[in-house]
């Protein structure tokens, strides 16, 4: 899983497109591998879905998008928005970029916010120091930002401070408070994991319209396929700090054929799902990610694993018109079988 | 929906039965009823699953069932005796029979103490000799998958958060109960791990005979595992039943909601169905009559008025609720 993609035609620039990114976090324990080689684009008016479970980097990652590493880390490769290089801009420009035009909204709705300051400062803030609009205005695009993200009584919840509201509505603030000085991307990680199933689907849905609304990019993390499934274009699945698959939503779930990726599908317990049966497992544990092993990262525990996985690590080739797959040996379309599948199991066994 | 009633209990045969249960918690700004008039029964073997959002009441309920909290009112009998009275003695006896595992893996283990002492501490409680203590730990321990003496000597902060629910799980098997309360034993884990420890309960349930109440916001978790599933909101029930039917045929507009809001992992749906409007409203002023009719699609003037019963709807299939779905298949 390699990040040598292959050149692809260009047409337009990419909102965003990041190159290579390595982001290395040092530890008692020794160097954390936390991203380890990603790149993606994401154009203009798309959302990008990125999914992995804990220790997979996605979060890492965003962060990385953000300028918001821990100390000790260390980030190599490119990050091309709108055309500049972020990792190579002075303080001043970042500061121009992150909280401007690319926003962030975490997944505890509650620590974000400042506890003892009334929600229509915390709205504010932004637009007034980015934008240099003047206090009544201000006021007057927060009411509008508050409606915008379904706050009931928008004037009133100005005044009140974030314990007053409760977690779906923190959340819909958060939001307002990213888009309040109308990024061109929000990175959203996990933002609906604190919340309870109905409010979830609040917030994703109010995620999605805003997208559209605004014409805005979206990066949608989550640790749950389904939360990314119907709610964005494209998508990329990461796997101890690298993208095992990425490509059209569409595609990556209707034809997934990384082994991790049918696996993880298959691992979820759906509605559906007939019961005391037991759920497709995937044996073992990532990989330390102090040590990461030379070849494929996921061969350990892949049923599928040639002696060649142990050793080569696959780059992301491309399967399908917008697919790509980091396997050496990927699993068959369901509608074209290929030779490159060592069997036609369409659960990917 | 939301209401009380007790149509749905299946009588004598039943392993646990809880009758009109209510948990009050006092409080500074008033009492919360955390549980009010909750009524529901596991026969032996059964799985009887509990769904609901936040401050539904799931946890305080099972809680409830092993008097961690106190019973305010309501009746709770295990194995045909009658509990909610007996004394601190008598429950430390019966909490032999009744385990309970919780969310937080780590959380819930002892942090000073090895993996075979925390495992083991249940039976060093009840008297066990050393050695017959050592024994039945080597021996669930193998049964949750951490073989060896690798795990035995490890502390909690050492295991990850799936080792460490098989811990929690071993801790709970060796005092042989008959009944296991699973609150949210998955939740914190990745779908992967959540995979490998639904497994472990499905076949340590066959192996032990249990009977297992399993406490669960997602429902795709609980369908997997479940015979009966119990949906709540704002401390009462809405519907209880076969889970198969309750997924395939909702009677309560909420459970209708909960399912709709699953998010589905098919590009092109996304969602099975429209959204719910609004948010829970406080326990501390829950709306009169049925509970959920403020967030409901379908309310009428007799949901604010009158509080709905337990009542069947279909065959196996309870709501509480004055208009139920009809099926959709």
């Amino acid at each position: 899983m390699s990040d040598e993609r292959p050149p692809e035609a260009v047409s337009t620039q990419p909102l965003l497109r990041v190159r290579h990114l390595r982001t290395h976090i040092g530890t008692p324990r020794g160097t954390v591998r936390a991203v380890d080689g990603v790149s993606l684009e994401v154009e203009r008016d798309q959302a990008l879905g990125v999914v992995g479970e804990s220790g997979s980097g996605k979060s890492v990652m965003a962060r990385a998008l953000m300028g918001l590493l821990p100390p000790r880390s260390a980030s190599s490769g490119e990050v091309f928005f709108q055309g500049r290089d972020l990792l190579s801009l002075s303080r001043k420009e970042q500061s121009e970029v992150w909280g401007k035009q690319i926003a962030m909204v975490f997944q505890d709705p509650g620590r974000p916010l400042n506890p003892v300051v009334r929600v229509e400062r915390q709205l504010t803030e932004g637009m007034r120091r980015q934008l240099g609009v003047g206090r009544s205005e201000a006021r007057g695009r927060a009411v509008g930002l508050l409606r915008e993200v379904g706050v009931p009584d928008p004037e009133r919840r100005l005044r009140n401070y974030p314990h007053e509201l409760s977690g779906g509505m923190r959340q819909r603030v958060v939001i307002a408070i990213a888009l309040a000085c109308e990024p061109d991307l929000l990175i959203a990680d996990e933002p609906t994991t604190a919340l309870d199933v109905t409010v979830q689907r609040q917030i994703l849905d109010l995620l999605r319209r805003v997208q559209r609304e605004r014409s805005m990019s979206l990066i949608l993390i989550s640790h749950d396929l389904a939360v990314v499934a119907g709610r964005t274009d494209r998508v990329a699945v990461m796997y101890a700090g690298r993208l095992a698959e990425t490509g059209s939503t569409r595609e990556v779930f209707d034809a997934p054929r990384h082994r991790y990726t049918r696996a993880l599908l298959a691992a979820t317990p759906a509605l559906d799902h007939k019961r005391h049966t037991p759920l497709r497992l995937i044996p073992g544990s990532l990989p330390d990610p102090t040590e990461l092993p030379e070849g494929c990262r996921f061969a350990a525990r892949c049923a599928h694993a040639a002696e060649e996985c142990l050793d080569l690590d696959p780059y992301l080739a491309p399967v399908g018109a917008d697919h790509h797959v980091a396997c050496a040996n990927p699993a068959a379309a369901p509608t074209a079988p290929t030779t490159l599948a060592s069997g036609g199991d369409p659960l990917g066994r | 929906m939301a209401g009380s009633g007790t149509a749905h209990l299946r009588g004598d045969k039943a392993l646990l039965s809880v009758e009109d249960l209510v948990v009050d918690y006092p409080g500074k700004a008033g009492t919360v009823q955390a549980v009010s008039k909750v009524s529901f029964d596991v026969l032996p073997g059964e799985t009887l699953g509990i769904v609901g959002e936040s401050g539904c009441g799931k946890t305080t309920t099972g809680r409830a069932v092993l008097r961690l909290d106190r019973v305010t009112a309501g009746r709770i009998r295990f194995a045909g005796e009658w509990i909610e009275q007996a004394d601190e003695r008598r429950m430390r006896a019966l909490r032999r029979q009744m385990q309970m595992i919780f969310q937080d893996p780590v959380a819930s283990l002892n942090p000073r103490r090895p993996v075979k002492d925390i495992v083991a501490e249940g039976l060093a409680i009840a008297g066990s000799p050393a050695d017959e203590r050592a024994a039945a730990s080597a021996t669930v321990m193998s049964q949750v998958g951490l073989d060896g003496e690798r795990f035995a000597d490890m502390l909690p902060r050492q295991l990850s958060g799936g080792q460490a629910q098989r811990v929690a799980i071993a801790r709970a098997l060796a005092v042989g109960p008959r009944l296991l309360i699973c609150d949210e034993p998955v939740s914190a884990l990745d779908v992967s791990v959540q995979a490998q420890i639904l497994n472990l309960i499905e076949d340590l349930k066959a192996q032990y005979d249990l009977t297992v109440v399993f406490i669960a916001h997602d429902l795709g978790v609980v369908r997997t595992i479940s015979d009966n599933v119990m949906v709540m909101y704002l401390g009462k029930v809405c519907e209880f039943g076969d889970s198969a039917e309750v997924y395939a045929n909702p009677a309560h507009p909420y459970t209708r909601a909960l399912l709709d809001s699953v998010p589905l992992t098919d590009p092109d749906k996304g969602f099975a169905g429209p959204a719910l409007e609004g948010d829970v409203p406080s326990p501390l002023s829950p709306p009169h009559g049925c509970r959920f009719r403020t967030r409901c699609p379908l309310a009428q003037d007799r949901c604010a008025t009158e509080e709905p019963q337990m009542n069947e709807v279909r065959p196996g299939q309870h709501a509480a609720c004055h208009f139920p779905l009809p099926p959709t298949t």
